[in-house]
């Protein structure tokens, strides 16, 4: 057990944590590039239409 | 709700053509037409938080809502994506405590082989590492797509959240130890391994736990 805390230093963790954030990164970069779906496009054209009338 | 921006120095990537705002001193694209450019990035936050597509989809809308009614209460200059970000964890955490109800799909929207794409260069399982992220509990989930996918800092993220920045840090690292666990990684082992075989042998232990 505490071998095991023993090798939970700084350098090893430090590259866990980049490989988890690189990871994120890459999960999260692929979702924009989803397209926008036409519910969002029609959302914001009516709130622009409103804005207009003010 | 608190809409307060963030007091982030970082400097938001602007549109270059703010110029036609004239007369204003801080020239900033205006936040109604700046906002359809964070669509997407609200919409991969919302999936990580919800974890199902439609409802991902029904908190962006009400998040869009609640921004173009309080676009007064945005300070100009300060980020627009942190401002959003911050209006639709604040919705999403609201109505979770509301109505109590826990997510729909226990085992995630990325469950089964949504986010498998064939990787040649052999540096990923994604389709593990989702499964393990979305058994994180929705505070986790949210603070690792703040700091680690996002790279805000801690006190960004903790003034999106709402909590001191100490608060942040600890808990994106208990997200991170926890995440390491689904996984069946001891820390200091690799999950972005250099090849192929072994990132599947590392990240197979998590199949067989089950």
């Amino acid at each position: 057990m505490s071998d095991r805390q023993m090798t939970t230093e700084r350098k090893p963790q430090a590259k866990l944590r980049q490989d988890i954030d690189e990871n994120l990164k890459r999960v999260f970069d692929d979702a924009l590039e989803d397209e926008i779906p036409d519910r969002f496009k029609q959302l914001l054209a009516e709130l622009k239409a409103k804005e207009a009338k003010k | 709700m608190n809409f307060a921006a963030p007091q982030t120095q970082s400097a938001p990537r602007r549109a270059s053509n703010s110029a036609a705002h004239e007369g204003s001193p801080a020239p900033a694209l205006d936040p109604r037409d700046d906002l359809p450019n964070h669509i997407p990035a609200l919409r991969a936050f919302a999936v990580s938080l919800t974890r199902n597509p439609t409802e991902a989809d029904d908190l962006v809308q009400e998040t869009i809502m609640k921004a173009w009614s309080n676009f007064d209460k945005f300070t100009p200059g300060t980020e627009l994506k942190a401002w959003l970000f911050t209006i639709l964890r604040n919705t999403f955490f609201s109505s979770k405590r509301k109505t109590k109800r826990e997510v729909s799909d226990p085992e995630g929207v990325h469950a089964g082989a949504l986010f498998e794409k064939p990787q040649h260069d052999g540096k990923l399982a994604m389709n593990e590492f989702m499964r393990a992220f979305d058994q994180l509990s929705a505070e986790h989930r949210e603070v690792l797509i703040l700091v680690g996918a996002n790279g805000y800092s801690y006190q960004e993220a903790a003034d999106m959240m709402s909590v001191a920045a100490g608060t942040a840090k600890s808990r994106a690292s208990r997200a991170r130890a926890r995440l390491c666990e689904l996984l069946g990684l001891a820390e200091g082992e690799g999950i972005v391994a250099e090849q192929t075989g072994a990132t599947l042998a590392v990240l197979g232990r998590s199949g067989q736990q089950r």
